[in-house]
């Protein structure tokens, strides 16, 4: 198949999800699979968006939890502020989360591996103590939130909110698809693999990771923005809470982070197995399944799952020494 | 001023606990350049061990802790082989998933922790626990005192053994230039072996540390990620005696924050230290 084919395939695809999406939340009564799907279709968003930083430029991001949180609290702010609408909140949350990367990028992007993601975490949990004593928001304490009325033409807010996240999923896959196939894809790949030659051939490393950053952090924040009407209410440990950041690097990593596919496939299988064992069995155990496959992915898989289908990627992306 | 100065004689106290807890990390992570992540939550498991000793045997949780160091060296040396087999050996990619696979191990560990303990905060009984000694205006709790000793000689005792004995010139040296050792007839991954396996097992007298000092519960390293690396880096990679300085620099600053602005600011401390010194001077306060 050519390249033209190949997008024609893709966003017909695209509309027929999107499609299915919005008919079954006219079809179906149950609120239930909304509920679950919701979480689903955010992992998703957040695996694809991660991807974007640590996947194609190979800079490990352990701060996924201070983009949501800080897209959470954007939200927040802004819809106890002046009541903002939903589609106001998830652009504000974009914007900040995009400014919140480009500050990030700055300061941590000169560093190699470890210490970037240390440098993560230790901005997720600074910004987390200033939400903390940030009395506007509720602080420590959270802050209960009453959502406004649905919209038509959606009976309830949770569908309406589903069908939210499943736009935000094409849009993160869309990016990060466009990225992957473009000239900024293959300086990411080149930086990844040996930043030093990179820079040494003339691509803009620094540049480039730093858009990379502001695009992945502007998405993880927007993903994070319904959060707060999704629960109905919001406090800081649970925005920030560290299981986003390893969630969002297991689906990335099991799924493998070559191709935009890779994120995708592991959100789909990781978030369902966790839907379905978080109901059946217990919130801990499905942690600790989510652990137990990331090391057992990035020691037997390397490529991940899309690696052990299609051995392409295995070359693809294994030229490093 | 007497507020100020309690803040500091306690903060000196707390720093030499934090270079106890951060000295592993500055073999496993500074000499041998592991991206250890995991090191904090090894921390909080062996405290979680002396706890059980402590609970189950009435064992005193400094003798409990040096019960476990044996167990905790062979696991040492355990994960170290995994690390190597599976990420230095093949040499491609290891950054990114060697990062990936230590952050997926502490993730279990506290999972665990979890599953078998429940999430309450756990705590050790002995003698000196609870008592304080007063000198005229302020109080130091003897807990204090005593992890304040305990630290200061597993570190200065870490720094001998590594500057004099044969072994410890021999993990310095494989850090300096693996390379060398190699062509010496020696074999650098045994030497780094052993040493992670020290590196692992003062982690039994330090977990020991960490429970007498306060009440430990399962997600506890996340806060001592913060700690540990904050040290270390400060310290620069590797010096043992720049450990102990950077620790008691933290731990004066927590301790001064804590009195002057509350507890709900003293979390973020460490982490922006650790990003001051990442931003500012990378190669830390000792550099090599």
């Amino acid at each position: 198949m050519n390249k033209r084919s190949h997008s024609i395939a893709f966003w017909a695809g695209i509309a027929v999800f999107l499609v299915a999406v919005l008919s079954m939340t006219q079809i179906v009564r149950n609120e239930y699979p909304f509920f679950a799907g919701y979480v689903i279709l955010q992992f998703i968003a957040l695996a694809v968006a991660w991807t974007i930083l640590g996947g194609y430029a190979g800079y490990v991001n352990f701060g996924t939890n201070a983009f949501f949180g800080v897209g959470v609290y954007t939200a927040v702010a802004l819809f106890k502020a002046t009541g903002a609408p939903l589609v106001v909140q998830i652009a504000a949350a974009a914007v900040v989360g995009m400014l919140l990367g480009f500050g990030v990028g700055l300061l941590t992007l000169r560093m190699r591996g470890i210490f970037f993601s240390i440098a993560t975490i230790a901005l997720a949990i600074i910004i987390e103590t200033f939400v903390m004593n940030w009395r506007f928001v509720g602080g420590a304490a959270g802050i209960q939130l009453q959502r406004p009325p649905v919209m038509a033409p959606f009976d309830s807010y949770v569908k309406m909110l589903f069908f939210v996240q499943a736009v935000l999923v094409v849009i993160a896959v869309g990016i990060a698809r466009y990225i992957q196939n473009s000239r900024m894809g293959r300086g990411l790949q080149a930086l990844r693999d040996d930043e030093l030659a990179a820079e040494c051939t003339g691509v803009p490393t620094l540049k480039l990771k730093l858009v990379a950053c502001m695009i992945s952090g502007a998405l993880m924040s927007a993903v994070g923005a319904p959060a707060a009407m999704y629960l109905q209410y919001a406090d800081p440990s649970s925005a920030f809470n560290l299981t986003y950041s390893v969630s969002a690097l297991a689906m990335s990593l099991i799924g493998g982070t070559a191709h935009w596919i890779g994120p995708v496939l592991g959100a789909i299988l990781l978030g369902s197995t966790q839907q379905f064992l978080a109901v059946t069995i217990s919130s801990e155990v499905n942690v600790l399944v989510l652990g137990i496959m990331l090391v057992l992915f990035v020691v037997g898989a390397p490529k991940g799952i899309i690696g052990l289908l299609r051995p392409r990627y295995r070359l693809r992306a294994g030229g490093k020494q | 001023m007497d507020l100020l100065l309690g803040a500091v004689v306690l903060g000196v106290l707390l720093g030499c606990f934090y270079a106890a807890v951060s000295v592993g990390l500055s073999v496993s992570f500074g000499l041998l350049d592991v991206p250890h992540v995991a090191h904090p939550a090894f921390l909080v498991l062996a405290s979680y061990g002396v706890y059980q000793l402590n609970d189950s045997y009435d064992l005193d949780p400094l003798l409990a802790g040096l019960a476990i160091t044996p167990l905790l060296f062979l696991f040492g040396l355990l994960a170290y082989r995994v690390y190597y087999e599976t990420f230095e050996k093949r040499g491609s990619d290891a950054g990114v998933r060697g990062i990936a696979f230590f952050f997926g191990i502490a993730f279990i560990i506290e999972v665990l922790i979890i599953l078998q303990f429940g999430v309450d905060q756990r705590s050790v009984t002995a003698t000196y626990i609870g008592k304080s000694w007063r000198f005229g205006e302020f109080r130091i709790p003897i807990r204090q005192l005593v992890a304040f000793a305990v630290a200061l000689a597993l570190t200065v005792v870490l720094a001998v053994y590594l500057s004099k004995t044969f072994m410890g010139r021999a993990i310095r040296a494989v850090a300096q230039d693996e390379e060398a050792l190699r062509l010496m007839g020696a074999n650098p991954v045994r030497i780094k072996q052993f040493a992670f396996g020290i590196a692992t097992a003062v982690l039994g007298i330090a977990g020991a540390l960490l429970i007498i000092v306060a009440p430990v519960e399962p997600t506890l390293d996340r806060a001592y990620i913060g700690r540990t690396f904050c040290v270390v880096v400060m310290a620069g990679l590797g010096s043992i005696s720049g450990t102990l300085i950077a620790a008691i620099i933290l731990g004066v600053a927590e301790s001064i924050v804590l009195t002057m602005f509350g507890a709900s600011w003293a979390p973020a401390i460490s982490f922006a230290m650790l990003l001051a010194v990442l931003a500012v001077r990378p190669q830390g306060l000792l550099g090599r």
